[in-house]
């Protein structure tokens, strides 16, 4: 870790979100016994696939669903004690950027009224001062004034995203959850987004909670990744160890379906390929939750959770045989025969 | 019938050689040139990636071939020749043998592509039925097995489940399996893994590739996923703004680019190696039709652009079978992939 273990901005503490299904007694859990605490400053990334409940919990977290069990604590408060008025107040330092843009902007407004908007429900300083103050923010993220006036439809998808990130800024906010961020976009544009996001956490001491199913992107951004599998963790560590060796299984099956764009050897590649899918989180596996799916599980999984450890100095896993490496059973691809 | 030459015969040339494809659609106003003089060529068995923004004409590339472009406000030209034959001469009649039995595609969303309201495996054994003279029961059989080649467990309840039923993955597989079920000579996948997971995605990407290499089939893979190319292709085209802008083996662009775009687009992904430093983004976006430059379409947005850009620039053969479209090109040396 790079600097001394500095103060936590976000304790997530046993966090268990719970829907309710189809029928009233159907109960569908979402996230079960997720903590984890986030530093003043840093990235932290959570990874997961479609399912795995890194959405709910990102939602959890700035107050847009309430836990059904355990606790979220932001800078020691828990923001569901608040009052209505004081809750109102405290979430401007706690704002979330969602996965569309299309979405999460009103067509009807322009984009200067959109990022003006969230200082309007504030009722910050004078309306002359909030279309300043929004305007800047906009140059901030590289919109000239000539956007200012155009409606969501006139501009791009990245244009979009870079909206609704001023929006979130323009509160100056101390944290931020970044959901599935990058995901619509195309991948020039997506790093001329995560330069951006970089660029402004530099500037205004910004904290994020990264989440995405991209590892690479979330891997280049994060300084510490949380990987999620159906509603539960499964690994905690700094992005460059979990990236080198990765403990838990599905991190090393993660890792390893991810293709590389690497000029082809003769060789070609040997990869892991897990079989099934993400189970229902209306039924889910007994025991470890991945043992449906994991190449070396043992009777034991099926049977016993396994415990959240401290494998390593700040490297958390749950996995009964963490750190044995999966064989890479997967074909040999030769692309290469010219 | 069309007759088209069948799996036996020894073959001479590719199997599908476009040349000079251009596709334009009319606004009311004029005509506008989507796609611009798009030549390639897949040989039989190969696996030829297609990769490129979106907005730069890969899926156009693709309507076009099949024609499934409107009937209405498109124009297209060029010659398209499939087993020797063009299918640009074809009639929409004849087009219809062809589809599905000689030329079949997969699409990005399997929600959209399946019908809702009828079960899987009769939307199977219906492509059977059209491309040959069996009965009922004989394209219910072939349906059951092109399910089970694709791994879909307990294929037998499979065939009567309903598109809604099935996860992201397994919809895939049925598309993978009405696709292939006429063993076509070509399979055009259009981003076929893009809205999976990834674990999901290396289970379709071997899939795909498994069955390709099992029926001979050769595959024309468009995505903008650069690793899936560089795991799974051995050609590829770089397409930019409706043009290919490179075109040769995995290998050799991947290691070193000749186009700028090319590099622009490996400069963009992130890197295990390279984390938290700054990305190399291309600046700018795709041009849209309307505002399209006349010279080099990628000029806007080069760091080499330089006066001669402005005029229009030919797809040149570089050196080994390899194909730029940069009056550049050699002049400087890209960045590639790593090893």
């Amino acid at each position: 870790m790079s600097n001394a273990p500095s103060e936590a901005i976000l304790t997530v503490d046993r966090l268990d979100v719970t829907f309710k299904g189809r029928r009233r007694s159907q109960l569908i859990k979402a996230v079960t016994d997720v903590s984890f605490v986030v530093r003043k400053g840093e990235t932290f990334g959570v990874i997961g696939e479609s399912g795995s409940g890194k959405s709910t919990l990102g939602r959890a977290v700035v107050c847009l669903l309430r836990p059904s069990a355990g606790q979220i604590l932001h800078d020691g408060t828990d923001p569901f004690q608040l009052g209505r008025e004081e809750l109102r107040r405290h979430r401007r330092s706690f704002q979330i950027v969602f996965q569309d843009p299309n979405a999460a902007l009103d067509p009807r407004m322009t984009v200067l009224e959109s990022v003006c908007e969230p200082l309007d429900v504030a009722g910050l300083g004078k309306p002359a001062e909030r279309r300043q103050k929004a305007l800047a923010m906009l140059d901030r993220v590289a919109l000239s004034e000539e956007f200012a006036h155009r409606y969501p439809h006139e501009i791009s998808g990245g244009q979009k995203q870079r909206v609704n990130i001023a929006r979130a800024l323009v509160l100056e906010p101390r944290l931020i959850v970044c959901d599935e961020v990058v995901a619509a976009l195309d991948v020039s544009i997506q790093a001329d987004m995560l330069n951006l996001f970089a660029d402004l956490q530099h500037e205004f001491g910004l904290t994020y909670l990264f989440i995405s199913h991209d590892l690479r992107v979330v891997a280049h951004i994060s300084d510490r990744v949380a990987v999620m599998y159906a509603g539960k963790l499964v690994e905690l560590a700094p992005a460059e160890p979990l990236m080198q060796a990765p403990l838990h299984p599905y991190t090393q099956a993660l890792l390893s379906a991810e293709p590389e764009p690497r000029v082809p050897d003769e060789g070609g590649s040997k990869r892991i390929i897990l079989k099934g899918e993400i189970p229902s989180p209306l039924a889910p596996p007994s025991g470890c939750r991945f043992h449906t799916r994991c190449p070396i599980a043992a009777p034991t999984c099926a049977t016993l959770a396994p415990e959240w450890q401290e494998f390593a100095p700040g490297r958390f896993v749950a996995c009964h045989f963490a750190g044995t490496p999966l064989p890479a059973q997967g074909r040999v691809r030769t692309p290469v025969n010219t | 019938m069309v007759s088209f030459a069948t799996v036996g015969d020894a073959q001479r040339g590719p199997l599908l050689d476009v040349r000079n494809l251009c596709v334009a659609f009319y606004d009311g106003e004029v005509w506008r040139e989507t796609l611009k003089d798009v030549s390639f060529a897949v040989e039989p068995g190969e696996v030829v990636g297609i990769v490129g923004e979106s907005g730069c004409g890969k899926s156009l590339t693709a309507l076009s071939i099949l024609g499934l472009l409107p009937q209405y406000g498109a124009r297209r030209t060029g010659e398209m020749h499939f087993e020797g034959q063009d299918l640009a001469q074809l009639s929409e009649r004849e087009m219809r043998d062809v589809r599905g039995r000689c030329i079949s595609m997969v699409f990005q969303e399997p929600m959209s592509a399946l019908d809702p309201v009828f079960p899987v495996g009769e939307q199977i054994a219906e492509t059977v039925r059209r491309h040959f003279r069996v009965n009922r029961k004989e394209a219910n059989e072939r349906a059951m097995e092109a399910l089970s080649a694709v791994g879909i467990p307990s294929p037998q309840q499979a065939m009567k489940m309903y598109p809604a039923s099935l996860s992201g993955g397994m919809r895939q597989r049925v598309l993978i399996a009405m696709a292939l079920v006429c063993e076509p000579r070509l399979l055009i996948a259009d981003e076929p893994t893009t809205a999976l997971d990834v674990t999901i995605q290396a289970q379709i990407m071997d899939l795909l590739l498994e069955l390709g290499q099992r029926t001979g089939t050769a595959i024309l893979f468009i995505t903008h996923n650069l690793g899936l190319v560089a795991e799974s292709c051995r050609r590829m085209l770089t397409m930019y703004a409706g043009q290919v802008v490179e075109d040769g083996s995995v290998r050799d662009i991947l290691g070193r680019p000749f186009h700028p775009y090319t590099a622009g687009l490996l400069g963009s992904i992130p890197r295990a190696a390279l984390r938290k430093t700054r990305l190399s983004a291309i600046p700018g976006r795709v041009p849209s039709v309307s505002e399209m430059p006349g010279g080099c379409r990628f000029e806007p947005r080069c760091n080499y652009a330089e006066p001669r850009c402005h005029l229009p620039q030919e797809l040149v053969e570089s050196q080994d079978a390899r194909h730029v479209r940069c009056c550049r090109f050699g002049e400087f040396v890209l960045t590639g992939a790593p090893a």
